[in-house]
């Protein structure tokens, strides 16, 4: 029994980051329409960041801070704002499938920067050596992944908060207007670029404090924690839920993880032996299939975009009849 | 004449080889319902794309109050008084009709990231003021009632009449329409017509590209004739009924209106 508990808090920390990201993706895609391919590389910079600023000094390569984890986390946000940031000045002219490519394209050079620069991050080996906070009162065990399952929860209720205030303001109602038409927009005196830039760097910053708590939960990342599986999964997930609706974007990441989790479980248990070596392939393929399956039976998601009347006192005008 | 708001002074516009506009000097005068007339293919929307600033003009000026505002952007210019519509209606589909209008004005405070929290007052002030202004324009525009509807399920008349709802609420002093009877229900183009007509009076400046001579020869004083890339004719509607050189131009054959 405490098994399948101690499991089930481990599955919805690890569903809980990722509802995290998606929900970092949701500002891009859903509500200002930035077709982020390369999900990954923010989420990855944020983990290495968190990682090398809050870990213990390790041999043959950079980091081991041991700054406290509040202060690393901070750190792994900036890192993935500052790499956003880049991204976005180069690519801000770029547009839907082109903007997918060139951040999918970021996303390949990093893990592949990462899985090669030994001095940087430790290559192949990862990042290891990271001492989990409060680990000395708390012990290893069942509490302290109770705890912590809790304080990520705790993150993603604020960072769903913060976003949906952010989309509930101007500030949101501006985003979706460069979303739909941005031609429109800039003969309205808007100026797409400078918020496209914003909420770019702004979704990649929670992308990256997803990333520096799985790293911390793991207190491990590698390459292969940023490969370009981690941005479709994501995808998935939002696609699923719903892209424009926050509380979709949560929905879809834990729909899909248990989805993910269920279908690894059983193609290890039923799969014959000789195809139980390609299993994450066929997750891979699965994935795929659960991506295009949803965009032709579904497109606007489980929960669909609500449509936002206004921010303040939205209710008194439905009552008037007008 | 009275005033002119809007000038141009020897505007051109080559695409390669094709001289779409050639010379063009021309004064919209203030307050006027300046129509912009031409047959297909005269030059009348890359006038206007190069007078919203979609467009940069390979030469020549264009001068809003006297300033020189060539070159300039088009959120550049809506901040400085001059607006437009599209040809083919532009709203935000996937947003409230309110919200369409409630986005235009300028220089709102929560439009930055941080103004939501950090000046939450002010935003919800704002906001409210925005709101009831934006029903006002609404109720105005005879959209009212359809304030709360996505704006890409309105009908195309009702999306050219948001259009220019949207622009109103910049309080810009010079408006450029791009055939705004185009694919509207008569009915409609009549409301559309008398809320231009109204907003005229209250001292609007209008320039109106449009092929419906009915709206034109009624509604609009003075014309300015493109063919070609060049103005071929500057008048009152009356003088352009008794210049059959122009119709000849415009229509290919001598017609009766």
């Amino acid at each position: 029994m405490i098994g399948v508990v101690s499991y089930l808090v481990f599955f919805a920390t690890v569903a809980a980051i990722l509802a995290i990201a998606v929900l970092g993706l949701n500002l891009h895609w859903g509500n200002t329409g930035l077709f982020n391919g390369g999900v990954a590389a923010f989420f990855g910079a944020g983990a290495y960041g968190t990682l090398l600023l809050g870990g213990t000094p390790q041999d043959g390569h950079l980091g081991g801070f041991g700054l406290a984890y509040p202060a690393a986390l901070l750190g792994g946000m900036a890192a993935a704002a500052v790499m956003a940031w880049l991204v976005g000045v180069l690519t801000l002219r770029l547009r839907h499938d082109y903007l997918a490519i060139a951040t999918f394209g970021v996303a390949v050079a990093f893990e592949t920067l990462m899985r090669n620069a030994e001095w940087l991050a430790g290559g192949a080996k990862g990042v290891r050596g990271f001492e989990r906070p409060l680990r000395d009162a708390l012990g290893d065990g069942f509490l302290y992944n109770l705890l912590f399952l809790v304080a990520v929860l705790v993150v993603l209720v604020a960072v769903y908060l913060f976003l949906e205030r952010l989309i509930g303001s101007p500030f949101g109602r501006l985003l979706r207007a460069i979303r739909e038409d941005e031609t429109a927009a800039r003969s309205l005196g808007k100026t797409p670029a400078q918020v496209r830039l914003t909420a770019f760097v702004t979704g990649a910053v929670i992308m990256g404090l997803a990333g520096g708590l799985y790293g911390t939960f793991y207190a491990f990342v590698s390459p292969q924690d940023i490969l370009p599986t981690l941005t479709f999964q994501i995808w998935a997930m939002l696609i699923v839920g719903g892209a424009g609706n926050n509380r979709g974007a949560i929905l879809g990441a834990f729909l899909i993880w248990g989805a993910w989790t269920a279908s690894g479980w059983a193609l290890s248990r039923f799969a014959p032996v000789e195809a139980q070596l390609y299993t994450g392939s066929v997750q891979f393929v699965l994935i795929g299939l659960v991506i295009v399956g949803m965009l032709l039976w579904r497109p606007e998601g489980l929960l669909p975009e609500r449509l936002v009347v206004s921010q303040s006192g939205s209710s008194s005008r439905t009552q008037e009849g007008v | 004449m009275p005033e002119p708001v809007l000038s141009t002074r020897g505007l051109s516009r080559r695409f390669g080889a094709l001289n779409a506009v050639e010379d063009v000097s021309i004064d919209i005068g203030a307050g006027t319902m300046t129509g912009l007339i031409g047959p297909n293919g005269a030059g009348k929307s890359t006038v206007f794309n190069l007078l919203t600033g979609a467009l940069k003009p390979s030469t020549g000026t264009v001068l809003l109050n006297g300033r020189d505002v060539t070159g300039l952007a088009p959120d550049r210019l809506f901040a400085l008084g001059l607006a437009r519509t599209f040809q083919i209606p532009r709203p935000f589909a996937r947003m409230s009709v309110l919200e369409n209008v409630m986005l235009a004005p300028p220089h709102q405070t929560g439009e930055r990231l941080g103004g939501r929290f950090l000046a939450w007052g002010r935003v919800r002030a704002e906001e409210a003021r925005l709101r009831a202004r934006a029903l006002e324009v609404l109720d105005f525009m005879t959209l009212g009632p359809l304030a709360d509807h996505p704006a890409g399920k309105i009908s195309g008349g009702q999306r050219k009449l948001l259009e220019l709802a949207r622009v109103l609420m910049g309080d810009p002093a010079v408006i450029l329409l791009d055939e705004p009877a185009a694919g509207v229900h008569p009915a409609l183009t009549e409301t559309l017509i008398g809320k231009i007509e109204t907003l005229n009076r209250q001292g609007k400046t209008f320039v109106i590209i449009e092929h419906d001579m009915d709206v034109v020869m009624g509604h609009c004083a003075p014309l300015i004739a493109l063919a070609e890339g060049r103005v071929i004719f500057h008048g009152t509607p009356a003088e352009a009924r008794a210049n059959t050189a122009l119709l000849d131009a415009y229509l290919g054959v001598p017609v009766d209106v």
